[in-house]
């Protein structure tokens, strides 16, 4: 009988995720009422002294694929090694995080595993009998939808970056770490990758940061913000109006197709605030915005909504710092 | 080069209002698109098509309506297209949807099939992976640019992540699933937009690939994910919203920081 709760742990170049203790984190959650176990799957290459720090945040148990081959990540690498740990194992869920990644391989390993799969999850509850209800928007944010996975296993979901909460690191914590050892169908491995470029302009994960100072369509100019993001101790965000305008890149854009973020404070600078974009944010502790339309929505989400021009309002701010 | 492109008819969302009485999506008088990735995963097949020959054949699911979807990508150069619409399809989730789809193009047949990287209705990004399983082909997904060397017969991908890009290369059968960002959709053609009046749109129903297909694995009845239940969206910030000029408004928002040690 499928049993306990997994997580596809993801990293990258050696390092964990954020989003896979935060998985973690959910998966305890869960775990508690049913009384199974979080079992965390690491894969890659020269990877396995990281499942100290999974069981340290809140794993009891870390499989440990440690493989040359899955030191890129490449969909079908990796889908026959989560599907291998699938078989043997037999999850009833196993979570991914809903990233360029996560997003790639849970469908795929859907298909093979013939089972459901809820994208994008907000939310995540589970009854005494081990069924998961996963709530994701739908429609850009407009509505919300619960969706159930009554009859297959695993009841797999990738959930969103930046929502749900990490456990405090407990060294102290006590888990088992098995190491796996795989067969490789290697007549599958049809793409090469012959090159991997980091992007610069993403050295800085705006979900880390404390506080965004975000810029959007009413802005001319984004540069003021930099200086004022780095005054502040904070990082700049963007709308996705200023990303498709080639003006700031993906990786800063936040909302339904960037990413969610909830740091203490969210300064939303000329930013309208679609819902695609209030998605994104509207979970920040603290959010400021500034926009000369005082019927933009983005005053819904705002704790300090300010009507005025908010390049001017940044340029006297940057003096007043 | 035999490509096939998987694209869907959706609800323009950035259009859809909620009613603040009945806390429903307005939807009635939204007009229909090609999804914005689709569209671009259309342009990048008539490309390559342009520049090393290739039949480019655009697929749908859905109900009639979303043959106006392929008469669209027909008038931007598409060869041929078919609808795929029968009554047992209906309340299929990605899962059955993408069984389906797999199954009409094992009937056609393709050496590279294209999507969309996801619909802005759902957004799930599912069905496109869940297809290339289906087919047993290579998927590489999140495509920003490609590109074909006829005499290696390598299709090169620029697969984009959230902090880096890889290089990937593919030879052989595969599908690609392709961002909006990748390149521009070219307007439909004055020719073309004469031309497809005269083509036909083909229709491919259950019957047509039953052999391909398992009754008990699409529609509603071959979903294994089902809608318990739906919700609107709830905003219960406090709210403060205030006039000011700029100089008051630095000071205001410097102030407000303070207070709260966030800065």
């Amino acid at each position: 009988m499928a049993k306990n709760i997994w997580v596809f742990c993801e990293q990258r170049d050696g390092q964990l995720q954020s989003v896979a203790l935060e998985l973690i984190g959910v998966a305890r959650e869960l775990a508690e009422k049913t009384g199974e176990k979080v079992c965390a799957a690491l894969l890659g290459h020269k990877i396995t002294d990281k499942a100290a720090e999974l069981v340290a945040y809140g794993a009891d148990e870390v499989h440990v694929v440690d493989d040359a081959c899955l030191e890129k990540f490449v969909t079908e690498q990796y889908a026959q090694a989560v599907t291998a740990l699938a078989k043997k194992y037999e999850p009833s869920v196993i979570l991914f995080g809903a990233t360029s990644i996560g997003r790639d391989l849970a469908p795929r390993l859907s298909a093979r595993l013939k089972t459901g799969l809820t994208a994008d999850c907000t939310k995540l509850e589970m009854d005494e009998e081990g069924n998961l209800f996963m709530t994701r928007p739908a429609f850009g944010g407009n509505l919300f939808a619960t969706i159930i996975c009554p009859d297959h296993r695993p009841q797999m979901s990738t959930v969103r970056p930046g929502v749900m909460k990490k456990l405090e690191r407990d060294d102290a914590r006590q888990g088992e770490v098995v190491v796996e050892s795989i067969e490789f169908d290697t007549a599958k491995f049809a793409v090469k990758v012959v090159d991997e470029v980091r992007s610069i302009q993403c050295a800085v994960n705006i979900e880390e940061a404390k506080l965004l100072v975000a810029c959007g369509r009413g802005l001319k100019d984004v540069k003021p913000a930099y200086t004022v993001a780095e005054k502040l101790g904070g990082s700049v965000a963007s709308s996705r109006a200023l990303v498709d305008a080639g003006i700031m890149d993906h990786c800063s854009q936040v909302g339904q197709t960037g990413k969610t973020v909830r740091p203490e404070a969210y300064l939303a600078f000329g930013i309208s605030g679609a819902i695609q974009h209030l998605a994104g944010m509207e979970e920040s502790e603290y959010i400021v915005a500034v926009n000369t339309d005082k019927n933009a929505p983005i005053f819904k989400v705002a704790n300090l909504g300010i009507v005025s021009d908010a390049a001017a309002v940044m340029k006297n701010i940057e003096k007043l710092l | 080069m035999k490509i096939i492109v998987c694209i869907k008819q959706v609800p323009n969302t950035t259009e859809i209002k909620i009613d603040p009485v009945t806390n429903t999506l307005k939807r009635d008088g939204v007009p229909s698109i090609i999804n914005p990735d689709d569209k671009t995963a259309v342009e990048a097949a008539i490309q390559l098509k342009e520049k090393h020959g290739a039949t480019v054949t655009v697929i749908t699911m859905g109900p009639p309506q979303a043959e106006k979807a392929l008469r669209e990508a027909l008038a931007m150069g598409a060869d041929e297209a078919f609808l795929i619409t029968d009554r047992v399809f209906a309340g299929s989730d990605t899962l059955a949807t993408s069984t389906i789809i797999a199954a009409a193009i094992k009937k056609l047949g393709a050496d590279v099939v294209f999507c969309g990287r996801q619909a802005i209705d759902g957004d799930t990004a599912q069905v496109g992976p869940q297809i290339a399983e289906h087919l047993g082909v290579p998927q590489i997904t999140y495509a920003a640019a490609i590109d074909y060397d006829a005499a290696r017969e390598v299709l090169t991908v620029k697969r984009q992540f959230e902090d880096r890009y890889q290089t990937l290369e593919v030879s052989g059968q595969c599908l690609i699933t392709i961002l909006s960002t990748l390149d521009k959709p070219r307007y439909m053609n004055v020719w073309d937009i004469v031309d497809q009046d005269e083509k036909e749109v083909g229709l491919i129903t259950y019957k047509d690939i039953e052999e391909n297909l398992n009754l008990a694995d699409i529609g509603l009845k071959g979903s294994p994910t089902k809608v318990k239940s739906t919700a609107t969206k709830q905003f219960d910030k406090t709210i403060e919203t205030v006039e000011l000029d700029p100089e008051t408004a630095a000071k205001t928002i410097v102030d407000a920081l303070k207070a709260r040690h966030l800065i």
